[in-house]
């Protein structure tokens, strides 16, 4: 186990902090949502990001990549989450493009992959398809044709998948044996079919919803059915969970940071608020919260890198840790902050709504311990 | 660079030929080798271990070596550490004086307090215990009230109580905070003095608690002569060598984290409680609870090596260090307290063979573990220095 970055990883991570303090200030998020941009993120700043290889980092060299690894890249998303900066990088990279690499093959990665890195190509994942997240419970079906696959069905809270160029489909192989066999489907949003409107969520990102109906699928869009397709999902669902926790944490010390400081600051009583040992408590506790979740961020970041068959745990951990702090530590921020917490005018609320939205993201705290529990055999 | 490599190879060599087998499982309590004068060996390997450790002088390696330490630069002390940790290597003798008074002693005991003391840690022939707490000077440390009266060779005369004294029955000597000066602010009135156990007017008295026996104990001090060489720092200066020797207490703390307290892997015992006899789920929120606890547990031992290989790294580990006490102990208490739930009134027995004895066991440590959050610095104290030194929060 290593929770330390190496000389690489550290620079990603100062130059990832530097640009988005220069170029993504919470102004940014405040216009993104009450502007016209139906992508709600900056495609300047996207394009400027694919430039620093935040894009590549991931990716092995043979693929163009710069393997500079997940703690790296996982410093990334801590800044992303510092800086609430809209960027689809988990969607295309983390999730699709993992999926790509792992379960493609190597005329699909050759056709796939450079594009995604290059910013040529921006693809979503569509799996969920209820409230909430469990890709167990899927009802969008691929039966097969003469000539490759059909789809039919609905997915929803796809992730950037406003404005994607193609769409991984996760779909149930429809077959008269019960069984749970999945497979793996890039669907071109131009396909007849093919239909995609805007969701709106409470942290107001690009989120869409999906419909297919009778997409016609050839097999060279097929990334692979069964026991591979469901090991490269769940593989890739990981390293998004373990990103996803990342990008969380710096949300969350950003809020508890900003709350530390208005403890220091707000006078009531002639006194700074925070001398009350009432409150104080209060901090120590989610301060203690805040560095064991950071020791469980780290590890699983390390695990894709290093350990990949304890990534199932970990990434468990890492996200229902995540998960549950988003919900108490944003609430208490609030509520610390007192009146001037509920108002719009206060970035607080931009903190919050991504944090709420990210706890629900591939599963919350529920999920995440029934499935560590499974995984622990009981 | 090319010496340090030398000397790891030389330290794994040595503790590979030197450390038995058995010495390098993971250790329980009754496995604690305590040093003393009542030193006991269950069995070979230990007094094998501990005699050779007690020849490198490696009980503490960068002790200067005439001192009976192994005379080692901090470098190579921290190289041996590491080692021993790589191999598992346990602790051969667990012992207050070396890690929590030897230290101050070096830093600023008296050469002759130096020379009359830390030999006999160094050959594991004194057992050391710690006089802080007193009944009425728990979380408030400084307000202590025994006292001790100088006499006009400048002995002292030490009159009052300790109270949760660890293992003070098996204690040789005590390291003890006295007020020497009642007109002062409580601070400034407090000395640091060294106690021969077996002077004339000692008392010891073991505590039952509300689990039963218990190794803390009450110390009784009527009219005890202490010499005057036994004050160590300047007089009334006790308070600031007491700072001193806590800052120890993170290092001794984790030593004694390795196998101090005696503990259940929660999945293991919780397990077969989990099901009815057709495995069926009892209820599932059981599990769900059971699943929160072992997370929680995980989560903390990341944190934990997180901090040794940050703080090996040379990075401040001050934060997420404070937190180690206050999380460690409450995960003790919330896994008895669900075990107990989970047992239903099994886990309520007492006596009896109709139990089993991790049953008795459970209820037991269920209300030991209550001292584990009161005991060194209380919960709330220990949010306090978060708050304060960490947080930076005022008042």
């Amino acid at each position: 186990m290593s929770f330390l970055l190496n000389e690489e990883q550290r620079q990603f991570s100062n130059s990832a902090q530097e640009f988005l303090s220069a170029k993504s200030p919470l102004s940014l998020q405040r216009q993104l949502r009450e502007g016209q941009t139906p992508l709600k993120f900056e495609s300047s700043l996207w394009e400027e990001v694919i430039d620093l290889g935040w894009t590549a980092a991931v990716f092995p060299e043979s693929e163009g990549g710069l393997a500079v690894g997940y703690k790296g890249l996982g410093a990334v998303f801590e800044a992303m989450g510092r800086h609430v900066a809209a960027l689809p990088l988990l969607s295309s990279i983390v999730m699709a493009g993992e999926i790509i690499l792992q379960a493609g093959n190597s005329a699909q990665k050759q056709a796939w992959l450079p594009g995604l890195i290059s910013g040529h190509h921006r693809l979503s994942l569509a799996i969920d398809e209820q409230g909430r997240h469990d890709p167990s419970k899927l009802k969008t079906t691929a039966s097969k044709t003469a000539d490759g696959w059909r789809l039919n069905g609905q997915k929803y809270f796809v992730i950037d998948g406003l404005g994607a160029t193609c769409f991984v489909v996760v779909a149930k192989i429809q077959s008269t044996e019960s069984t749970t066999e999945i497979g793996l489907f890039l669907v071109d949003n131009a396909w007849t079919g093919v239909k995609v409107q805007a969701t709106h969520l409470a942290d107001s990102r690009n989120y869409a919803q999906l419909n297919l109906d009778n997409v016609c699928v050839v097999n060279d869009m097929c990334l692979g059915t069964g026991e591979g397709a469901t090991k490269a999902l769940n593989q890739a669902l990981d390293k998004a969970r373990a990103c996803l926790a990342a990008e969380g944490l710096g949300l969350l010390k950003e809020a508890f940071e900003r709350t530390n400081m208005y403890l220091k600051e707000r006078i009531q009583f002639d006194v700074p608020i925070g001398s009350f040992q009432a409150l104080q408590h209060r901090m120590a506790r989610l301060y203690t919260e805040l560095q064991m979740l950071e020791s469980c961020v780290l590890a699983a970041l390390n695990a894709i890198d290093s350990a990949p068959t304890d990534l199932p745990l970990l990434a468990s951990l890492a996200k229902a840790r995540t998960s549950d702090l988003c919900e108490k530590l944003m609430n208490e921020a609030i509520q610390l902050h007192g009146g001037i917490g509920v108002t719009d005018e206060f970035d607080l609320g931009l903190i919050v709504k991504r944090a709420r939205v990210l706890q629900q993201l591939l599963g919350d705290g529920v999920y995440h311990r029934n499935r560590y529990a499974q995984l622990k055999g009981f | 660079m090319h010496d340090i490599e030398e000397f790891r190879l030389e330290t794994r060599h040595w503790l590979e030929a030197n450390c038995p087998a058995a010495m390098r499982l993971p250790i329980t309590q009754e496995e604690i080798v305590w040093g003393g004068s009542q030193v006991q060996f269950k069995n070979e390997d230990q007094r094998v271990w501990f005699e050779k450790m007690r020849d490198k002088g490696w009980f503490a390696p960068d002790w200067p070596k005439e001192y009976g330490g192994g005379g080692l630069s901090p470098k190579q002390a921290r190289i041996v550490e590491n080692e021993m940790l790589k191999l598992g290597c346990r602790q051969p003798q667990f012992n207050l004086g070396v890690w929590m008074l030897g230290p101050v002693l070096l830093e600023i005991g008296t050469e002759a307090q130096k020379q009359e003391h830390l030999p006999p840690m160094m050959q594991g022939k004194i057992r050391w215990c710690q006089g802080f707490s007193e009944p009425n000077a728990g979380s408030d440390l400084a307000s202590l009230k025994t006292n001790a009266r100088i006499e006009a060779n400048g002995d002292f005369v030490v009159n009052g109580s300790k109270i949760w004294t660890s293992y003070g029955d098996a204690a040789d000597w005590m390291y003890a905070l006295v007020r020497t000066d009642n007109t002062v602010r409580k601070q400034e009135g407090i000395s640091f003095l060294l106690i021969n156990m077996k002077s004339p007017g000692v008392t010891v008295k073991p505590i039952e608690l509300i689990s039963g026996k218990s190794s803390f104990c009450e110390v009784f001090f009527d009219e005890v002569r202490v010499p005057a060489h036994q004050l160590v720092g300047p007089l009334n200066g006790g308070w600031t060598v007491a700072k001193k020797l806590l800052q120890h207490e993170r290092a001794a703390m984790s030593k004694f984290s390795e196998g101090a307290a005696p503990s259940h892997d929660a999945l293991l015992v919780a397990k077969p409680y989990l099901y009815d006899e057709d495995g069926s789920l009892i209820e599932p929120v059981w599990r769900d609870k059971l699943a929160s606890l072992l997370m929680d547990s995980h989560a903390f031992s990341l944190t934990h090596q997180r901090v040794k290989e940050e703080g090996l790294a040379r990075m401040d580990v001050s934060g997420p260090a404070s937190i180690m006490k206050l999380v460690q102990t409450e995960q003790e208490v919330a896994k008895y307290e669900l075990l107990m739930q989970l047992m239903g009134q099994r886990g309520m027995s007492w006596e009896g063979d109709e139990f089993t004895k991790e049953e008795h066991d459970i209820c037991r440590l269920w209300l030991l573990s209550k001292t584990y959050v009161i005991s060194g610095g209380s919960s709330e104290i220990q949010l306090n220095i978060i708050a304060k030194r960490v947080l930076g929060l005022p008042g």
